[in-house]
């Protein structure tokens, strides 16, 4: 018939074009101008892969400052029908999704808050982020924290205010974006200082 | 609420408009058949697909060739998306998908809609997110323009029977607009900081000594056609909030501009095949405007953060954080939104259904409005004609005369085509989700109890309908019921609604071009514009107030009341 035929070149062609083609040739480019970045901008300490720059790894200890809360999950290890907390799994990137009346976020949010300190606490410090991978915290969400990891470090709360200076990144250009704190880096610098 | 933050919105919202001025012009060159840079590869289309491009053809062909290719693409797609699991550039070793999920996946890129009832970095291979996916992502996008491109015909000249040919349309949008602005974008994108590679996973040591796997894959180039082709479905579960497919905020701000250019382009191109610029700009202005106020909208309602976590003790002067990521600013997450759900994209870069009651109630008005402002490619400018045609009925009904617009007379046949058009969203949508909340199968899929979970259930279907693909994601999408239901509603609204559009040009295009007289009324100017505005408000949004007021306005009330569920 008439139109099966252009029907079928038109499919074909471009998934030979758009879908092999095009992305073969960008990731060659790409890899070779801009292998960094193509690669996923992964950081190496003492030739190991710790992380990549751009996603958010999970901190607990009192020695690091730490990310925002996370709502990534895992499958359970005990069941793999169920899923369990895990922070920062970078391999399935997820939200609460909780509604704004919903009882359980206003439960989890409620716990953080307590265990914060002194209100009123920035919202970013108690609320899930919308990947589960930020790499952000916000500057008066790093200042909470700077006494805690200066004091466990024995480093001088100046020292450590300076190291969160340097992992601060303004709005591009003045204007657009929010203030942000790269945790990884800022917990990289720290491990540099001692 | 900021001057800062309202300088952004206006400095991107600025950008791109000025860059649809001239993108405008150029398209309507490619569809005149003016641009021939990549001639060799366009004749090689037509000689292996054995298609004249100068053949004009009839709405029912121009129609059957549009069903033909999306009926292929779906096939391939859905075969491709079965078999993921035994085909080549799966070093993850993703099994194929289930035949309901499969289905839903290939309607749902097929139309443009890119609803995504699985999750990128666990259900899908590298093939089947660059040869399957993005394939899609580029050819539902061409379908769109080029029938906004047979639609404006219609209006251009009178007395034809021809609205253009779609075999030369669908190829030259594709090699001439999407596919440069799609390679340059993607650079952009990979500069900013979005993988490009074909690497396995990378797998890390945090400084805690966790293991930590990071998805890697073809991004860049994928993320680049699925905003400037208003599609919208992530590489990653998480869309655009992903720090691999939104590094920051000027990767957001392009998408912002990605996503509006070519529906705000396509007004002016609109312009230019009927001969009169500032017909389109007076669609473009509309757009704009109802754009502008969502964003306000959304940004206000965020900014004021959540009175229930003030009240525990949460500082609100960030706003509502919760499913939104630092790096964007709640100015950028504002406009994404309002442009993302505006223009029938769906890509998001912060969790709609953690917004507050009103700010998520904006988006999901912004949808059932008719997915015109600006809409998707193509689908804006021909679902804003039917407006227009419905707007001009209005106006000849006040004064009694028949209306005329762009010199077609607009008869009962044309009015009945455009109402059984406009009366697909609701019924697909309102259909649905009455039936779906009282459904055991379809009600355990909601997450969040009170208000809030009728208000997923009713973002769900009005996303499919409306061609969008955003989402609340609370709902659990991958189930037989609302697999199939959702993927229904995706066709309807997709070809149940072009359809009767094609046959409308069909209609006009024969009818006789009449000059410009005393008694006709302009269709240019600001009193146009506010009636299109108000016809779009009365016509597309009255219908779906109940079903709002009994979702988001009640929840609205009942947070104020410092209620939770």
């Amino acid at each position: 018939m008439s139109i099966l035929r252009p029907a079928a070149t038109v499919v074909l062609g471009f998934t030979l074009l758009l879908g092999l083609a095009a992305p073969a040739v960008m990731t060659t480019v790409a890899g070779a101008v801009m292998p960094r970045q193509a690669g996923g901008s992964l950081i190496e300490r003492d030739g190991r892969v710790i992380g990549s720059a751009l996603i958010g790894q999970n901190f607990t200890g009192e020695r690091y400052f730490h990310p925002r809360p996370s709502a990534t999950s895992a499958p359970d290890p005990q069941d793999s029908s169920k899923t369990v907390d895990a922070p920062y799994n970078a391999a399935a990137s997820a939200a609460s999704q909780r509604g704004p009346t919903s009882q359980a976020l206003l439960d989890a949010v409620k716990e953080r808050v307590a265990e914060a300190g002194s209100a009123p606490v920035p919202a970013d410090a108690v609320t899930a982020s919308g990947s589960g991978l930020d790499p952000d915290i916000s500057p008066e969400n790093a200042a909470r924290q700077v006494a805690r990891v200066a004091r466990v470090r024995g480093l001088p709360e100046e020292r450590v205010r300076a190291l969160v200076d340097a992992s601060t990144a303004g709005p591009w250009l003045g204007i657009l974006g929010a203030p942000r704190v790269n945790v990884l880096r800022l917990n990289l610098a720290l491990d540099s200082a001692g | 609420m900021t001057l800062l933050g309202w300088a952004q919105i206006a400095l991107v919202l600025a950008l791109t408009v000025a860059a649809a001025v001239p993108l405008g012009r150029y398209i309507a060159a490619v569809a005149g058949g003016h641009v021939t840079w990549l001639r060799p590869v366009e004749a090689l289309f037509y000689r292996a697909g054995g298609i004249d491009p100068e053949r004009g053809q009839d709405w029912k062909s121009y129609a059957l060739a549009m069903l033909a290719v999306n009926a292929a693409g779906f096939v391939l797609l859905f075969a491709i998306l079965r078999l993921q699991g035994v085909l080549p550039l799966n070093p993850q070793g993703v099994s194929g998908m289930s035949s309901w999920l499969a289905f839903n996946t290939a309607v749902s890129f097929v139309t443009n809609t890119n609803w995504q009832a699985y999750s990128g970095e666990v259900a899908a291979s590298y093939l089947s997110q660059m040869a399957g996916l993005a394939v899609q992502n580029f050819l539902s996008a061409a379908t769109g323009i080029a029938l906004a491109l047979a639609v404006s015909r219609a209006f251009a000249r009178g007395g034809v029977r021809e609205l253009g040919n779609f075999w030369a349309d669908l190829t030259r949008v594709t090699l001439y607009v999407l596919l440069p602005l799609a390679v340059v974008l993607g650079f952009a994108f990979v500069a900013l900081g979005m993988p490009q590679t074909f690497a396995d996973y990378a797998t890390a040591t945090t400084l805690e000594g966790a293991e930590q796997t990071v998805p890697l894959g073809p991004v860049a180039f994928q993320v680049a056609i699925k905003h400037l082709g208003t599609n919208g479905g992530g590489f990653f579960g998480v869309n655009s909030l992903h720090p691999f497919e939104g590094p920051d905020a000027i990767a957001t701000a392009l998408q912002i501009w990605a996503q509006a250019v070519i529906p705000f382009a396509l007004c002016l191109t609109f312009g230019r095949i009927v001969g009169d610029i500032r017909q389109g700009r007076a669609l473009l202005a509309v757009m704009v405007g109802f754009v502008v106020v969502a964003t306000a909208a959304i940004y206000a309602a965020e900014a004021a953060g959540n009175p229930l976590m003030t009240a525990m003790g949460v500082d609100p002067a960030m706003g509502n954080m919760e499913g939104k990521d630092l790096r964007f600013g709640l100015p950028l997450v504002a406009l994404f939104t309002a442009t993302t759900t505006g223009a029938s994209c769906g890509a998001v870069n912060a969790m709609l259904d953690s917004f507050t009651p009103l700010g998520g109630m904006v988006p999901l008005f912004l949808i059932q409005l008719g997915e015109v402002l600006p809409g998707g490619v193509g689908s804006g400018l021909y679902g804003m004609l039917v407006f227009a045609l419905l707007a001009v009925f209005v106006a000849g009904l006040m004064v009694g005369r028949t209306p005329e617009y762009l010199g077609k007379k607009v008869q009962a046949r044309e009015i009945k085509l455009a109402m059984l058009a406009v009366l697909i969203l609701p019924t697909a949508i309102l259909g649905f989700t009455a039936v779906s909340l009282v459904l055991p199968a379809a009600v355990s899929s909601i997450q969040d109890a009170g208000p809030h979970g009728l208000s997923e259930m009713l973002y769900a279907y009005t996303s499919a309908a409306g061609n969008n693909g955003s989402a609340f994601g609370g709902l659990t999408a991958d189930t037989p019921w609302l697999n199939t239901t959702l993927g229904i509603a995706m066709l309807l609204g997709r070809f149940a609604f072009v359809v009767p559009v094609l046959a409308i040009a069909g209609s006009l295009a024969a009818k006789a071009k009449a000059s410009e007289g005393a008694g006709t009324f302009p269709t240019h100017g600001p009193l146009f514009a506010g009636l299109l505005a108000g016809v779009i408000l009365i016509l597309g949004g009255l219908q779906f107030l109940p079903s709002l007021t009994l979702g988001p306005i009640a929840e609205h009330f009942t947070m104020l009341a410092g209620k939770s569920f």
